[in-house]
């Protein structure tokens, strides 16, 4: 018989960091074919690919696209913190990657949501 | 040495490469889209920047392979780690979602741009 | 500081539950001093590990409120917050992922024989009538060797890895940071049989930079960043053909 961890062993910033990486990184996975199958519309020309947009033009749609935003910065800049850690020369867990990642998601976000509301 | 840990390490290896490739569209992509989106999606808008843009074309063409190298990988792991599938099952459906990405994107790409 | 601390411990051999013992409370108190006032005054069944008790030797790792540490060198107040004259709970356990023997003793062998697995054995031609290997200790390669050799192997990080908990194979935290060491030995001549032992998913590349072992080692080591070398070197070599 083994015990296990909970999520007490996982309180801490790195464990947070690779949970969202990951999570981000399945609804990004998640949302692409729809992505690509939105855009594809366009082969059947330009009134079937307005008929979609017109159609995801509500609150919850735009918001959800936001939050897309949101996973898209952080799973990069999530990312570039791991391609550091293993290329680069770091010698700690850069915990000021996490935060950064934390800010550059932010402001994409609210970038996006200025340019929504524009 | 067993080459089931020949071929992970070449897939960490291929996944990081894409990665890399990936931080550079993805950052591009976010300000076309938060450009884009201003004053409101339509077709015609959309269409009227992309259509006949090859360079956009051949942007977006790297960007949806780096995806269908960079995603299954990943995919992979949260098979095997979280929901307990098999090493095995776990590649093929990973390498048939590849597949589906990169058909889609590049269907996709050659929507709006051709 | 109220007299008396309710204490929760693992019991049990195959299977198992929390025993609780009330424990008076001392000034400067460890989680070990109250393990052992357990044995020796309430539960003299009660089977756990300590060797040195000033933290050296690392035997006496269990899990702490959900932490993996070295009980004699974590303070009950630091672990312990008394939140508005209400007393804290201490829940001391067995490390998690190795298998139980019994209450806090748990079978290490594993976490040995993974060491053994990753190649985590320095193998050397000099004989006694070589000269000194000199190597220089500014040298990028030993100062990446000495960042990680104080490990004693007290299973803390290997407890603490969420990866180790997923894939039974993996080799862990403390197996790869020792590879990593032998890897930047200048003197040691099984490199190749060693990147070959610690690539692939029973390997470093299964680590996900949880960063779990780095953030609870007791002697401050990064893993994470040892086996961040061994992911480049033995993709590298993968990628080569080499491997």
């Amino acid at each position: 018989m083994m015990r296990r961890n909970d999520q007490r062993a996982r309180a801490h910033a790195a464990y947070w960091a690779f949970l969202m990486h990951r999570l981000s990184g399945l609804g990004l996975a998640l949302f692409l074919p729809i992505h690509f199958w939105a855009l594809g519309q366009a082969l059947h020309g330009a009134a079937a690919l307005d008929g979609f947009l017109r159609a995801t033009d509500r609150p919850l749609f735009k918001f959800a696209e936001w939050g897309l935003v949101v996973l898209l910065a952080l799973h990069m800049t999530g990312g570039v913190r791991l391609l550091i850690i293993e290329f680069g020369s770091a010698s700690n867990l850069r915990k000021d990657w996490i935060a950064g990642s934390l800010g550059f998601a932010a402001v994409a976000g609210m970038a996006f949501a200025l340019s929504l509301f524009a | 040495m067993s080459t089931a840990a020949i071929s992970q390490a070449k897939r960490w290896y291929w996944q990081r490469v894409s990665a890399m490739v990936l931080a550079l569209c993805v950052f591009v992509h976010l300000g076309v889209l938060i450009y884009a989106v201003r004053g409101g999606l339509s077709a015609a808008g959309i269409l009227g920047r992309t259509q006949g843009n090859w360079a956009f074309g051949a942007f977006y063409a790297v960007f949806v392979v780096a995806c269908a190298v960079h995603v299954p990988v990943g995919l992979a792991n949260i098979a095997t780690e979280w929901w307990g599938l098999r090493e095995s099952v776990a590649l093929w459906l990973a390498r048939a979602f590849g597949v589906l990405l990169l058909v889609m994107g590049l269907r996709a790409v050659w929507a709006v741009v051709a | 500081m109220s007299t008396m601390l309710t204490v929760k411990v693992w019991r049990g051999t195959a299977g198992g539950a929390f025993t609780r013992y009330e424990v008076p409370r001392q000034a400067s108190q460890t989680v070990l001093d109250v393990v052992t006032h357990i044995q020796r005054y309430l539960e003299p069944t009660l089977s756990y590990r300590f060797a040195c008790r000033v933290g050296m030797c690392g035997s006496c790792a269990m899990t702490v409120n959900g932490k993996a540490c070295w009980t004699c060198r974590t303070h009950v107040a630091k672990v312990v917050k008394d939140v508005a004259g209400d007393v804290g709970e201490l829940e001391i356990a067995p490390l998690s992922n190795l298998p139980v023997i019994k209450d806090l003793a748990t079978d290490m062998s594993a976490f040995f024989d993974k060491w053994a697995r990753a190649k985590g054995q320095f193998k050397g031609t000099a004989t006694r009538a070589d000269d000194f290997a000199k190597v220089a200790p500014a040298s990028p390669e030993r100062v990446a060797a000495n960042a990680g050799i104080e490990c004693i192997g007290c299973g803390v990080c290997y407890a603490s890895c969420d990866v180790v908990g997923w894939r039974p194979d993996y080799l862990g935290p403390a197996a790869l940071n020792r590879a990593w060491t032998l890897v930047n030995d200048v003197r040691d001549v099984q490199q190749p049989e060693r990147l070959r032992a610690v690539a692939g998913d029973a390997g470093c590349h299964a680590c996900h930079t949880q960063g779990s072992c780095t953030e609870r080692c007791p002697k401050q080591l990064a893993p994470t960043l040892a086996i961040a070398g061994l992911k480049r070197k033995a993709a590298k070599a993968a990628v080569r053909g080499e491997l």
